[in-house]
């Protein structure tokens, strides 16, 4: 990937503003929210219940729609950006189909996108590699266990090829241990396929080891509070967590969150 | 194993109770029989036994009372003598070679089936149609759920003479096709009401994420509206099909038909003939058993072939 290309802006949002309308009166679920996410980035979004980080994920999915602002995804809007498919979404359950297969649970975007049956196949292969479930293909979901769940859940985010992959809490409801083994192998995953991806959490540990850019979001209006660009190499071993500079930008979160969020309410 | 025994104890207090409870209700019948055999019983006038109640009646009678236990028009027969009289109109009429002599429960068993499962076809299919304009369009799921909630409150005995009536004006013959539709107005409303269920039982994530793959609305309902409502509608069908059988014996029997379980029953009231009635009871009893069992066994190898069965 040369230079230029890595600082090549993939989403832009300028501006931004949801509210939606209910019955106890108007939410802003977004307020004044601008952030440019370049090619090949690693964004998370972090911050309480209520910041919004999960609508702004929606909204670059077009799952919602702001009420102001301006927001592009690819340089179009991003109606027309998931028209073209530009991203895979992973939600926060893995939503496999029960009644599927793993191979044919990843195969459900590529048949509904028109695939031959040969590249289906190929593609099924490939995805089922990079997410390490070889030989699982067969297996129905509930023969897996949750972190195999949730990575066939990636795999069939993966299987079309989008150059974004935004995930919805991931691995939040997964146990820590399984939480640490999946953020490594998605590093992994990161190196090898160089897709820009938006990440929501609401754990520190996870967004500092796994993001080149941290943004930082508190409630009532949900808003942007900090941005941080890490200063961690590329290259994350899982003990890297204990380095001053992973303590130092995980300190710096965590005052984020704190100016951000009054923890009386 | 252990559910078997739950049934089978269950099974055994009803014989129970019911051999109990053959002594009173037929203490009147067995009295009055012994009298006319010139046998002494108290009080000795028939009319006198009319204000004295049965317990009193099985009290001053006891030796009486075993007469109850093999009355030829007993009030409550005996689940034995129900078994005979049962055995009498299948079983026998088989070995006699004329299984479809009109005196053959399988007969009429067979002609009720017949509309019953026409019934339970048309039930079905206008059931899952409703259901998917339910879901799909607000304005049906405004205006038509109220009437097909409404439309089982409506007493099927007194609709069944109308579509009788109504079903000759337009030429149709015979009694075939009205009962058909009686069997599926009953049939309909549990599997419209689970398949709206069904349909609507997927998370609103995973629409999600087949509106973020562009999908079409006809993907969605295929890929899955569809298979998530399979498990759903098995258990609606195995309650239509059993209203849908008694929609058909409830066809039967107030409209003058004269084959079928359900005019059994009228005829064996008409003739005093209550050993017949529960025969045909029972047969019906027993052949809703069956179809339920049919669909229970569809049910399980359906959802395994899905991958859904444990």
């Amino acid at each position: 990937m040369n230079t230029e290309s890595t600082t090549q802006p993939v989403i832009e949002a300028r501006q931004l503003d949801l509210t939606f309308q209910t019955n106890d009166g108007p939410i802003h679920a977004l307020k004044d929210v601008s952030l440019t996410i370049n090619k090949g980035d690693f964004v998370s979004f972090i911050g309480p219940s209520g910041c919004g980080k999960t609508t702004f994920l929606r909204c670059i999915a077009a799952l919602e729609t702001p009420t102001g602002g301006t927001l592009t995804v690819n340089g179009m809007t991003p109606d027309e950006a998931r028209r073209k498919r530009a991203y895979g979404y992973v939600f926060q359950a893995a939503g496999l189909y029960p009644w599927r297969t793993i191979s044919k649970n990843i195969k459900l975007p590529l048949e509904i996108m028109g695939y031959s049956a040969a590249e289906q196949d190929e593609r099924v292969n490939k995805v089922l590699e990079l997410v390490d479930l070889d030989g699982f293909g067969g297996k129905y979901p509930w023969q897996l266990s949750g972190g195999m769940q949730q990575r066939a859940s990636i795999a069939r985010a993966l299987a079309f090829d989008a150059d974004i992959l935004l995930m919805d809490e991931p691995f939040g409801a997964l146990d820590e241990i399984v939480r640490d083994h999946l953020n490594e192998q998605l590093l992994a995953l990161w190196a090898r396929t160089e897709k820009t991806i938006g990440f929501v959490t609401h754990s520190i540990p996870e967004a500092v080891y796994l993001s080149t850019k941290i943004v930082v979001m508190s409630p009532r209006p949900g808003r942007i509070t900090d941005v941080i660009d890490s200063p961690l190499p590329k290259e994350r071993p899982l003990d890297i967590r204990d380095t001053p500079e992973f303590i130092e930008v995980a300190h710096r979160v965590r005052d984020g969150l704190r100016a951000g969020h009054s923890y009386d309410d | 194993m252990k559910q078997f025994f739950a049934v089978l104890t269950v099974l055994l207090a009803i014989v129970v109770l019911w051999y109990v409870a053959v002594g009173p209700m037929n203490i009147r019948t067995s009295l009055d029989q012994a009298e006319r055999a010139g046998e002494a019983v108290t009080p000795e006038a028939s009319r006198d036994r009319q204000q004295v109640s049965v317990w009193i009646l099985m009290a001053q009678n006891s030796g009486h009372i075993i007469r109850g236990y093999d009355l030829d028009r007993p009030r409550l027969p005996t689940p034995v003598q129900v078994g005979e009289e049962l055995w009498k109109t299948t079983g026998e009429m088989v070995i006699k070679g004329r299984p479809m002599s009109k005196r053959s429960l399988i007969y009429h068993g067979w002609i009720t089936l017949q509309s019953t499962l026409w019934g339970f076809v048309l039930g079905t299919a206008v059931g899952i149609l409703g259901a998917v304009a339910i879901v799909y369009s607000r304005v049906v799921d405004m205006s038509l759920m109220p009437w097909a909630i409404i439309s089982q409150t409506v007493p099927i005995v007194a609709l069944a003479p109308m579509i009788i009536v109504l079903s000759s004006q337009l030429g149709i013959e015979g009694r075939g096709v009205p009962k058909a539709i009686i069997s599926a107005y009953l049939c309909y409303f549990p599997v419209l009401v689970g398949m709206v269920k069904g349909l609507r039982s997927p998370a609103v994530s995973q629409l999600d994420l087949l509106k973020t793959y562009n999908a079409t609305g006809l993907q969605a309902f295929l890929k899955l509206r569809l298979p998530s409502s399979v498990p759903y509608l098995f258990t609606s069908l195995k309650v239509g099909i059993a209203a849908a059988l008694v929609g058909t014996i409830v066809g039967e029997l107030p409209t003058g038909a004269i084959s079928g379980l359900g005019a059994r029953i009228l005829i064996g009231d008409q003739f005093g003939t209550p050993l017949a009635i529960w025969a045909a009871l029972f047969a019906a009893a027993i052949l809703a058993g069956v179809l339920v069992t049919l669909l229970d066994i569809v049910q399980r190898l359906t959802l395994k072939r899905m991958g859904m069965g444990t």
